[in-house]
This record gives structure tokens, C-alpha cells and sequence, in this order.
């Protein structure tokens, strides 16, 4: 069974934003062994999302979006499918790192369960992309447990992050149609059974951070999933798309 | 980067890197790092970007103990001329490997 492109476009937008988000970093890192390592898992996400993008456009069979450079240059905000925690801003190195950690936690299970899709090629990116993301995992986990033990002022900046963020995770469990639709043909488990896996994980860094987890009991943001993004998403895009809509099809 | 700490220099540490068909760790660089695990990652990330080895090795700069290049003559000028060391006169069978 293939999945369909609404469902891979929320994965492959998802990867293609956190991925612009981190590369901001270069240049910026506060060491150069970190910028290395976030411009690394930058770089891991960006193939992800071309992979998935890639594939999404083939099954879209829409002329506007031959392929992965289309989708990402071509659409605006409200045709882009990525979770809105991926659009929080980058904020500070604490911010930047929480923010992977929960989205690293999510992927690591989301592709796990994606190796054993009845969809073929989302099974093979799959098989890559786990490797990946549990290395992404190991090293933001490290990060929030140094910030979080670490000084007064690490402890401070990271306890901001965890409750700037925390309202955006909810929505990576979120199900809907098409999220049915695809556990109905196999390609992927609802998110919903991630969560408690999700939150387990989360719970034990957050425990050797010395670091409180919230409940998720709470209001949760939602509507990236089905294009309602927040302004900061409008920002993000204007600066990725502006060359390649200025100079289409411009290469290095 | 304000804040009640002193920030102290990270230390350095010392990267070995071997290949997938290699034999021995090869220095390859150095990284700085807090602590091994923090080291070992950032190993990880600067010096096996382009599939350089699949086994890394970091070991703090300070246990490294190197030679004086004062030394250089007295340590190895002695064994160039020494041809009786050397297993030249020695033919290897066929079949044997790693020689």
C-alpha cells in the first residue's frame, strides 16, 4: 500500500523546516565541534526531507511539484504540512537543543515503526533515516542533561525552553484522516501509540537533567499538520525560498 | 556569553580514527570536549563526516607523551645503518596475511 503524499508531506516538511531552522546556527555555534554536529544533523534531516519530498511529489502528479526542490521552493506557508514545533523559533543554544530532543525522541519511534510500512520506499527511507535520528537523539539528550545539571543560569534557560515548547508537542500525536487512513492500510501505526514510549523517553533525560516534566494534560497548539502555521513558519520560508524565486532554478 | 562561571578552556583531546579495512587507529586531529563522552561525540562529528573509519579512539592530550626533537639524533640515527635488523632475507609464504 502506498501512503499518501498528504502523509508524507507532513513528515518530509517537518524534517525540511527543523533542518533550515538549524543551519541559522552555522556560523554561530558556541563551539566549533557543536557547529559541526548541528550542521551535521541538518544535514541528515534535509535528506530526509528529500527523500520523502521526492516521493510525495512522484505520487502528487501535480505539475506544479516535479520533485523535492519544487515542493520546498514553490509553496507558501499554508500549503506546507510540517508540525508547528518544528516552526518555534531557534531562541538560545538551551532552546534550540530541547527543541530537537522532543522532536528526536518522536522520530526515532516514527521511523521505527515506518521500517515495518506496507509501503515499500517509505520503509527503505526509513531504514536510513532511525540510524540517523538515534544519533540526533544520544547527542541533543546529552545536551539537555548538561544544560539542565549544569549552572543556575543553564538550569533557568533550559526550564524556558521545556515550557515554550511543551504546548507544540501534542500535536506530533495528533490523528485525523489521514492518519487513519494510513493505519488502516498499514503504512504506519496512529502517533497516538508513541506517546507513552515518547513520554518515557523524554521523562528519563528530563530525571537526569534534574529538570521537571510538565504534564501533557494541557491545551495543546495544533494545525500544521493541515496548513495553519504560526507567523514564524512565513519568516522561515522568505528566507529559504527567496533565491531559488528569484533566480528559478538557480545552481551552484 | 555572560554568567557566574569563569568560562575555562575546554580540554583537548586527541582523535585516532581506523578504517573499515584498516589495521590500527590513525591520528587524524583533535577535538575539544568536556569530558569523554562529549568527546567521543565530537570525534564523531568532525573527523568521520566522509565514511573515514567505523572506530574511533580519543585520549586526553595531556597523556600523551612525545619525544624531544633534541632527541631526534641520539633515539633513531643509531638504527640507520643496521641492515642485519631488518627481515630482508626472509620470504614471506604465500598465504600469509596481514604482512
Amino acid at each position: 500500500m502506498e501512503a499518501h503524499p498528504e502523509y508524507l508531506l507532513r513528515i518530509g516538511d517537518t524534517a525540511l523546516v527543523l533542518a533550515q531552522q538549524l543551519s541559522k546556527w552555522v556560523g554561530d555555534a558556541p563551539t566549533l565541534e557543536e557547529e559541526l554536529a548541528m550542521a551535521n544533523i541538518s544535514l541528515d534531516l534535509l535528506g530526509q526531507a528529500t527523500l520523502t519530498l521526492d516521493l510525495a511529489a512522484m505520487r502528487l502528479d501535480n505539475d506544479r511539484f516535479a520533485d523535492a526542490d519544487a515542493l520546498a521552493f514553490q509553496r507558501d506557508a499554508n500549503e506546507y504540512r510540517n508540525a508547528l514545533l518544528a516552526e518555534r523559533p531557534n531562541g538560545d543554544f538551551a532552546q534550540t537543543m530541547v527543541r530537537q530532543f522532543l522532536y528526536a525522541a518522536f522520530a526515532k519511534l516514527q521511523w521505527g515503526t515506518l521500517i515495518e510500512s506496507s509501503d515499500a520506499e517509505l520503509s527503505g527511507i526509513a531504514e536510513k533515516a532511525v540510524k540517523e535520528v538515534t544519533y540526533h537523539l544520544q547527542h541533543t539528550a546529552s545536551w539537555v542533561i548538561r544544560l539542565g545539571a549544569g549552572t543556575a543560569e543553564s538550569k533557568r534557560r533550559s526550564e524556558h525552553a521545556i515550557n515554550e515548547l511543551w504546548p507544540f508537542v501534542g500535536e506530533l500525536f495528533s490523528v485525523d484522516e489521514v492518519d487513519r487512513d494510513a493505519a488502516e492500510n498499514d503504512v504506519a501505526p496512529p502517533a497516538e501509540s508513541l506517546r507513552n514510549e515518547w513520554l518515557s523517553i523524554v521523562d528519563e533525560v528530563f530525571t537526569q537533567a534534574s529538570l521537571e516534566t510538565p504534564t501533557l494534560d494541557i491545551y495543546m497548539q495544533s494545525g500544521g499538520k493541515t496548513g495553519h502555521h504560526t507567523e514564524a513558519l512565513g519568516f522561515i520560508l522568505a528566507e529559504m525560498q527567496f533565491l531559488q524565486r528569484a533566480y528559478p532554478k538557480a545552481v551552484w | 556569553m555572560s554568567g557566574d562561571s569563569e568560562t575555562e578552556p575546554w580540554p583537548l583531546w586527541e582523535v585516532f580514527v581506523r578504517a573499515r579495512r584498516g589495521l590500527s587507529h590513525v591520528h587524524v586531529g583533535s577535538v575539544h570536549a568536556v569530558d569523554a563522552q562529549m568527546a567521543l561525540h565530537n570525534a564523531r562529528d568532525l573527523y568521520t563526516r566522509r565514511s573515514e573509519g567505523e572506530s574511533l579512539w580519543v585520549v586526553p592530550s595531556t597523556a600523551v607523551v612525545a619525544s624531544e626533537p633534541s632527541d631526534k639524533q641520539s633515539l633513531f640515527e643509531p638504527a640507520d645503518s643496521k641492515a642485519y635488523r631488518h627481515p630482508t632475507f626472509y620470504t614471506v609464504p604465500d598465504g600469509v596475511k596481514g604482512m
